[in-house]
């Protein structure tokens, strides 16, 4: 059992002094995850905030191996380090137990790195990739991805006169990777700590291809208060727009039901100045249809938990 | 000169015995990714492996952006990686593969050179190797079968060298050498394994007790200098070379140089070109000596680094140098091998005079009788007649 209350009193395997953004959830992500487990790691990250901010060279926030290579390819790269683990671990030259964290953001994993990601996992390399979601290309400004809220406002995609922001919704990643039938595929968020740490430790026990996606509040690209950082995370699952569910060897979990207490989706817009354009009467109709989509995606889902 | 150890005679094409090659220098992990022609290399290879013969670990990736991306992967994780691909599938992988050299990793690629698209085309040209040549990889180019062997069991020692650590890439034509059956002579394992020795990376991903960061931002207060280690990194590679050349030498009773000369001493005309079309040259070269005329072959093995000292000590006695290109270099005066030609003459007081021929490009055959006309020209040259510059060979008007 891995706990808030035990990981205190372990060493953070990301030092302070990176330059991510005050509220930021990428940083939180990587040091819990990395507390979540005693074994040595390596970890490869794809090109992005998290990357950026943490490796301006000539310093590294990195107290484990680290790697970076490109945008579109950290679970390539990663493929080729864990099978040369595999081939040095063979010939006797690493003596030690080795386990492999990917961090991508959205853009790294939802858009131009999901080929490279579906390669790797079909091949069943021993990794767990997390993707820290925080529904844009952040690093380079606020752009759209395929994992931005639909009605959000971006800066490829503004709440315009005629176009209110995007009028896509977002790619289910979550259950693309589960499509592969992953030994573990999970959800999480930064209000459960508990919760993300049990997901990580599980998904580093279990052998072969493991993904976490994580909503990662971006307090630039939403816009709102960095002290909102968790508020914000509760409120995404509470209104399932962000869903706490796993998927272990093809059997679906939910694992948290607001049942009655459900909350309606504009309690999570109203927090960001994102979607501050929904809020004008005229595009009422935004805040309806994105209401509509997540209750059919909340169904959806609850029917794959079998709580249908 | 030293007895040959190249004691086994094998009929090989030029892409098994790539996969040869590798088979005896076993390498940790290949990762590849399917692409004609270069196809037969990862099919023999994957024979290799999955009955036993090598203990490397394949990662049969879905792109050749994915192969090279585990490459480095690999390599970064101390383990001795190789790859093979061809035209598009290079094209693909051009990011990583600047960034493979970038890194200082020693991967060794097998390139089997094929026309990059539009239209499509699988056949040979060079317009491959020429879309990388500025990447920071050493480039060596292999008349035939034989030379692909070597060059490959030579690359390794040369990527792995302290004072190079750079990705070494092999070139041969595609079809032309990668396809056609010939006698290589080979090494047995044993030789192999000890010419190559093992892999001690100073640093290493897995050495989880001395952390390393690779691959940080880099901004304008250190990275160009981190290019300038790059270019230190070449110059060392062209001392290294020639010493691996020595020591290779010991083992093949023969000399390697990084242009080899073919009745060159005496030569008033000299054609300059690389990989297949050096054959073909060398044929029109003795019919023409038949007749009295003075000509030579100077075949390119090294093209990157390009060393104009080493060009120059070879062609500064001719009065007609050709140089032929089998890519196309769109806006630019001529070729890419013959603008290095030409330039590392522009210091000397006497120089021959230079043409450029681009040929064969989209596997278009290079005949004889092109190779004749171009001896033809600079004969017609030097006696005063007037020839284009820049010309084409067996092209349609």
């Amino acid at each position: 059992m891995v706990n808030l209350k035990e990981i205190g009193n372990k060493k953070i395997r990301l030092a302070p002094g990176h330059r991510l953004c005050p509220g930021c959830g990428a940083p939180i992500i990587a040091k819990l995850a990395m507390l979540a487990t005693d074994y040595d790691i390596v970890v490869a990250d794809a090109t992005g905030c998290l990357e950026v901010s943490t490796t301006i060279y000539p310093y590294t926030a990195w107290r484990v191996p680290w790697i970076h290579n490109a945008f579109e390819n950290a679970a390539a790269t990663m493929s080729g380090v864990e099978t040369a683990y595999r081939v040095l671990k063979k010939k006797g030259k690493i003596k030690k137990d080795i386990k492999f964290i990917v961090f991508g953001g959205d853009g790294g994993t939802y858009d131009i790195g999901l080929q490279s990601l579906s390669g790797a996992v079909e091949r069943g390399h021993d990794f767990l990739y997390i993707c820290y979601d925080n529904e844009a290309y952040m690093n380079t400004g606020i752009q759209r991805s395929s994992a931005t809220p639909f009605g959000a406002s971006t800066t490829t995609d503004p709440a315009g006169r005629v176009r209110p922001g995007k009028q896509e919704f977002r790619k289910d990643l979550t259950a693309i990777m589960a499509a592969h039938h992953l030994p573990y595929v999970a959800q999480a968020s930064l209000h459960n700590i508990n919760d993300f740490l049990r997901k990580v430790k599980t998904a580093l026990e279990t052998k072969g291809p493991t993904f976490i996606n994580v909503l990662s509040p971006c307090p630039l690209g939403w816009k709102f208060d960095p002290s909102k950082t968790i508020e914000i995370s509760k409120i995404a699952v509470e209104t399932c727009f962000w869903p706490l569910y796993e998927v272990k060897n093809d059997e679906w979990i939910l694992n948290y039901d607001p049942g009655e207490n459900k909350k309606p989706i504009i309690e999570w817009i109203k927090m960001q100045g994102r979607y501050k354009h929904l809020l004008k009467p005229e595009n009422k109709w935004v805040i309806e249809k994105a209401q509509e989509e997540i209750d059919k995606r909340w169904q959806w889902l609850k029917k794959r938990c079998g709580k249908g | 000169m030293n007895k040959s150890r190249l004691i086994i005679r094998k009929a090989l094409s030029g892409a098994h015995a790539a996969a040869e090659a590798m088979r005896q220098i076993n390498p940790d992990v290949v990762a590849v990714y399917p692409i004609t022609p270069q196809t037969p290399i990862a099919m023999k290879f994957s024979e290799f492996v999955n009955d036993g013969l090598v203990d490397t670990e394949m990662i049969r990736v879905e792109s050749e952006h994915s192969a090279m991306s585990a490459c480095v992967g690999s390599a970064a994780s101390g383990a001795r990686t190789m790859t093979a691909t061809s035209a598009n599938g290079l094209a693909l992988m051009t990011e990583i593969v600047y960034i493979a050299a970038s890194t200082r990793l020693p991967i060794v690629m097998n390139l089997v050179n094929r026309a990059l698209s539009a239209p499509i085309n699988i056949h040979c040209d060079h317009s491959d190797a020429m879309l990388v040549r500025d990447s920071g990889w050493i480039m060596l180019a292999s008349e035939n079968a034989q030379d692909v062997y070597e060059n490959t069991i030579m690359a390794v020692r040369i990527a792995e060298h302290k004072d190079v650590l750079l990705p070494v890439m092999v070139l041969q034509d595609g079809f032309i050498t990668s396809h056609s059956i010939e006698t290589v002579f080979t090494f047995d394992d044993k030789t192999v394994k000890n010419f190559i020795g093992e892999y001690k990376p100073k640093y290493n991903l897995l050495d989880t007790e001395h952390p390393i960061t690779i691959g940080p931002l880099d901004l304008f207060d250190y990275y160009f200098e981190h290019k300038r280690q790059q270019f230190l990194a070449m110059e060392n590679a062209k001392r290294v070379i020639k010493e691996i050349f020595k020591e290779f030498s010991k083992l093949t009773g023969k000399e390697y140089d990084y242009f080899e000369g073919y009745k060159i001493e005496d030569a008033d005309f000299i054609i300059v070109t690389m990989n297949s079309s050096v054959g073909t040259a060398k044929f029109v070269a003795d019919e023409l000596r038949s007749k009295g005329i003075k000509a030579g072959v100077l075949k390119v093995r090294v093209f990157r680094p390009f060393i104009p000292e080493e060009i120059v000590k070879k062609l500064k006695n001719s009065k007609v140098v050709a140089v032929l290109d089998r890519a196309p270099s769109f806006g630019s005066h001529g070729g890419v091998l013959f603008n290095e030609v030409r330039s590392a003459f522009y210091e000397e007081p006497e120089k021959p005079r230079i043409l450029s021929y681009t040929y064969g490009l989209g596997g278009r055959e290079l005949s004889v009788d092109m190779l004749r006309k171009v001896f033809d020209d600079m004969q017609k040259l030097n006696s005063g007649k007037k020839i284009d510059q820049i010309q084409f060979l067996g092209v349609r008007d």
